[in-house]
């Protein structure tokens, strides 16, 4: 029954809300289309043109009318109200973040930026090391950690979409947006590019390595071979 | 000016000029219903081209990269660079020329394979016709001219030469925007949502005068639309036949009444956000550029404050021609009418306050996103009265399933997948994942695609009024329930893809890893694609077949009760033999109170007024 299967495999905390919010929406919408077009074929066939038999005269019905137009209201006035509860987790309440990445998008490639291990950027830990080739389309975070994202654009808008991670977020040029996301699987995942920006955007894409936590010590110990600690 | 008044000084005007010249009577035509046939056949001429390049899109999309067939240069040449085809020998000489003397084909599709520039101006392209040059001229120009004065007993618009200047202004945009396809540098190429700063400067896109032209043809097709509506809404409020009370309209009239009113206040929107954009391009301003401390996301709230009234623009003359054939065939009158007016009002007042759904993600605070939601949500509800209404049209009546009524009953199953799949979006969270993916394709296409479904109906429903001959009825049907499967077979799967994660926009899906398990199902959508667009041929037969050879049309072939079709088929310069007295609603099919099943508006009962006296 589920035309879900289709989702791509969910590899974030939050992916859960939204999926069960699109499940949910799903069996109402599929449940509402049947009944509707099971009543369509069903008049269709029973009331179609015989021989002396006359439609009903009749205008309407101001009781069936209130009843559905207040059932459908109330249905997606609670929909709303489900859905704010997500919303409100995904996109309003950025956590601070275990980890901080900074991504620089531009026609066609995502500039990765990473701290290093004071957490703070524009610092001298900052990776790339200051004339150092530019980090392009390629993120390492650890499993199981709150990555929280800085969005910074540069020439037009570009749009972050990580769909095994269920986050999407526009980058507006010289803003920045910040995002979150804890991958609770490692692998690597797609980072296209989700909003039309110019001749490259078929294409424009990076991806999202989530490394084990041992994997990522090395990772962390490759870049900065100088601190024992890593975050 | 009093209803009588205008009706009588119309009606004196017109005896005087009886017979205009041929110039007159099919170019500079100010009559109501040759502006409304001008309009109709731009509006199916540009369905052709916009046609015929959704047909290029969907070769991308099955076949990434692969040149056409027939035009395309064979294999063997490309991998070897020997000619094998004739074609090949084409190729050959054109691309061994200079630089200079390349030819538009060689610049957008060497070797007959599109590219990446060429596929952006591809769906830009195909949508901005679609909208602005199909649905638009066809729905509110076309039919809208035609019907507003018959269906409320008038003898034309207000302002007749107001009229045939929209026309012409209306022409004159089109081809601004069919000349920009030949223009160096390529046509506009940033979708037709346009979104700046891609727009905004032309190093962004590498086209130049593409997206100018772009935004002057729109520019001077939103005067044409001002004139129009100004029009509309001076003739349903000044010009109604006596008696004709607004809720005594049919529901059409009422459509194109409340589509005119949108559109005189939501084209200017869109006007104003065009000439920032054009003094953004060309004058160096920066009213979308960051760095010139402009705001990116400002044309999206212009852009979509402007476009979701828009959709409504698009899709409520589609509503209101589906109310007049489900009621005509199903012979009933049509469920809760004062219920669809409501409807109507309801979504063109809430259709202003829904814009931000299209921004969730854009970078708008996610608190407003709260609120549009709840918009959202809301509007869905007069659309939902709509669906239902319809379907109690159909309980109980005596339905024939004539060509237009297929089509009628193709557009509310279409629109009652479109309008349950936006719910998807309307949830801000699922909009995250969803946004920007072919699920949104899929849901806008059961919408304003599907709008053809009623473009059909109207065609084939108003076909013997506008022209005096009735359509072939067998190939009516079969190019209807065609359309329906293949149209289906078209665009379901794409809520398949969208779920996978398919981005929209994108030139060449094989690109990327994660979607090359769904690409079997971009090439099935691709052949329904085209036979979607093989099966229009039938149409197009049915069409100029009829025009010239179809069965002579008497005044009401379908009895059906509303005015037009009181007049002569086609109606003459003026409509009316006299102008008719209104007695009742426009639904009144199978009455009591006549043993005919239908009882036109202007029939005069003597019965009621016998029964009055008692
Ligand atoms: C023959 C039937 C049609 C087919 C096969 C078709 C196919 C397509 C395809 C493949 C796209 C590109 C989607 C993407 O990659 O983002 C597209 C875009 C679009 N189409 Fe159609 N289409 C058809 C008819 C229509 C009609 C009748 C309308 C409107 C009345 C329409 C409106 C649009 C719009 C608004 C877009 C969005 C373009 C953009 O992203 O800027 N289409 N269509
Ligand atoms: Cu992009
Ligand atoms: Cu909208």
């Amino acid at each position: 029954m589920r035309m879900l299967n289709w989702l791509p495999e969910d590899v974030s905390t939050y992916g859960k809300e939204v999926d069960s919010l699109f499940y949910l929406i799903y069996y109402i919408t599929g449940i509402v289309f049947l009944l509707v077009t099971v009543a369509m074929i069903v008049f269709l066939i029973k009331y179609r043109y015989q021989e002396g038999r006359r439609a009903i005269y009749t205008h309407g019905s101001t009781t069936l009318e209130i009843i559905w137009t207040a059932i459908p209201a109330i249905i997606l006035i609670l929909l709303a109200f489900k859905s704010q509860a997500a919303w409100s987790h995904i996109k309003m309440n950025i956590p601070p973040g275990e980890v901080q990445i900074r991504v620089l998008a531009k026609q066609f490639n995502w500039d990765i930026t990473y701290p290093g291990p004071d957490g703070k950027f524009g610092t001298e830990d900052d990776l790339p090391r200051p004339g150092d080739p530019a980090i392009l389309d390629e993120i390492h975070v650890p499993v199981n950690k709150v990555v929280r994202v800085e969005l910074v654009g540069k020439d037009v808008i570009h749009s972050f979409f990580l769909p095994h991670l269920r986050l999407k977020q526009d980058v507006l040029p010289g803003r920045t947006i910040l995002a979150w996301f804890q991958a609770t699987k490692p692998g690597r995942y797609p980072l296209p590019c989700a909003e039309l920006c110019g001749i490259g955007h078929s294409g424009m894409l990076g991806s999202l390595i989530v490394h084990t936590p041992e994997e990522y010590a090395a990772w962390v110990k490759e870049k900065w071979p100088s601190t024992e600690k890593a975050q | 000016m009093s209803e009588s008044r205008a009706a009588k000084g119309t009606h004196e005007v017109h005896e005087a000029h009886a017979h205009p010249g041929f110039v007159r009577t099919y170019i500079f035509s100010t009559d109501h219903k040759m502006i409304g046939r001008q309009f109709l056949f731009m509006g199916l001429f540009m369905l052709i081209i916009g046609g015929l390049m959704a047909m290029l899109i969907r070769w991308e999309l099955a076949f990434p990269e692969k040149p056409l067939p027939i035009i395309g240069a064979s294999k063997e040449f490309i991998d070897t660079g020997e000619p094998k085809t004739s074609m090949d020998q084409t190729w050959a000489e054109w691309l061994s020329k200079p630089e200079s003397e390349q030819n538009w084909l060689t610049k957008n599709m060497p070797m007959g394979a599109i590219t990446a520039p060429l596929y952006n101006s591809l769906f830009t392209m195909h949508a901005t016709l679609m909208i602005f040059f199909v649905v638009m001229p066809i729905m509110v120009g076309g039919f809208g001219n035609f019907l507003i004065p018959l269906t409320i007993g008038a003898r034309d618009m207000a302002f007749p030469t107001l009229n045939m200047l929209s026309f012409w202004v209306g022409l004159l945009s089109g081809i601004i925007m069919l000349a920009s396809l030949f223009v160096p540098g390529g046509p506009a190429a940033a979708g037709w949502t346009s979104y700046a700063p891609l727009t905004a400067k032309v190093e962004y896109t590498g086209v130049n005068w593409g997206q100018n032209l772009w935004c002057i043809s729109l520019i001077v097709m939103g005067i044409s639309s001002l004139m129009g509506s100004i029009n509309y809404i001076t003739t349903i409020i000044n010009m109604r036949a006596p008696g004709m009370t607004f809720f005594r309209m049919p529901l059409i009239t009422w459509s194109l009444f409340i589509t005119a009113i949108l559109l005189l206040l939501a084209l200017p929107v869109l006007t104003s956000a065009l000439a920032m954009l054009l003094f953004d391009r060309m004058l160096g301003t920066h009213f979308f550029l960051p760095e010139g401390g402009g705001e990116p996301i400002l044309w999206q709230h212009l852009f979509w404050f402007f476009g979701h009234p828009e959709v409504y623009i698009l899709v409520l003359p589609a509503m209101g021609v589906t109310s007049e054939v489900l009621s005509v065939f199903s012979r009933k009158p049509i469920f809760g009418y004062r219920g669809m007016v409501f409807a109507m009002t309801a979504i063109a007042f809430l259709s202003w306050v829904v814009w931000g759904h299209h921004m969730f993600v854009s970078g708008m605070n996610p608190l407003i996103g709260a609120t549009f939601m709840m918009t959202t949500m809301v509007i869905a509800v007069p659309s939902a009265i709509k669906t239902f209404n319809w379907l109690g049209t159909l309980w109980g009546g005596s339905i024939r399933f004539t060509t237009p009524m297929l089509f009628g009953l193709a557009f509310v199953s279409n629109f009652v997948i479109g309008g349950l799949s936006g719910i998807f979006m309307a949830s801000t969270p699922v909009d995250i994942f969803i946004h920007d993916t072919y699920y949104i394709v899929a849901h806008f296409h059961y919408v304003v695609a599907g709008i053809i479904f009623a473009i059909f109906a109207a065609i084939t429903y108003w076909f013997p009024k506008m022209f005096g001959r009735m359509m072939n009825e067998t190939l009516g049907k079969i190019h209807a329930i065609l359309t329906f499967i293949f149209f289906n077979a078209t665009f379901f799967p794409m809520h398949i893809l969208g779920v996978g994660g398919h981005m929209r926009r994108i030139f060449n899906p094989m690109q990327y890893e994660f979607l090359h398990p769904l690409q079997p199902i971009n090439v099935f959508i691709s052949i329904s694609a085209f036979c979607l667009g093989a099966v229009q041929l039938i149409f197009l037969f049915n069409f100029i077949w009829s025009l010239f050879a179809g069965k002579r049309a008497d005044r009401n072939p379908w009895h059906a009760n509303t005015l037009e079709w009181t007049t002569p088929s086609p109606p003459p310069h003026g409509n009316f033999d006299k102008i008719p007295t209104v007695y009742r609603g426009p639904y009144e099919y199978s009455s009591p109170e006549v043993a005919e099943d239908w009882l036109p508006q202007d029939r005069r009962l003597e019965t009621t007024t016998a029964k009055g006296a008692h």
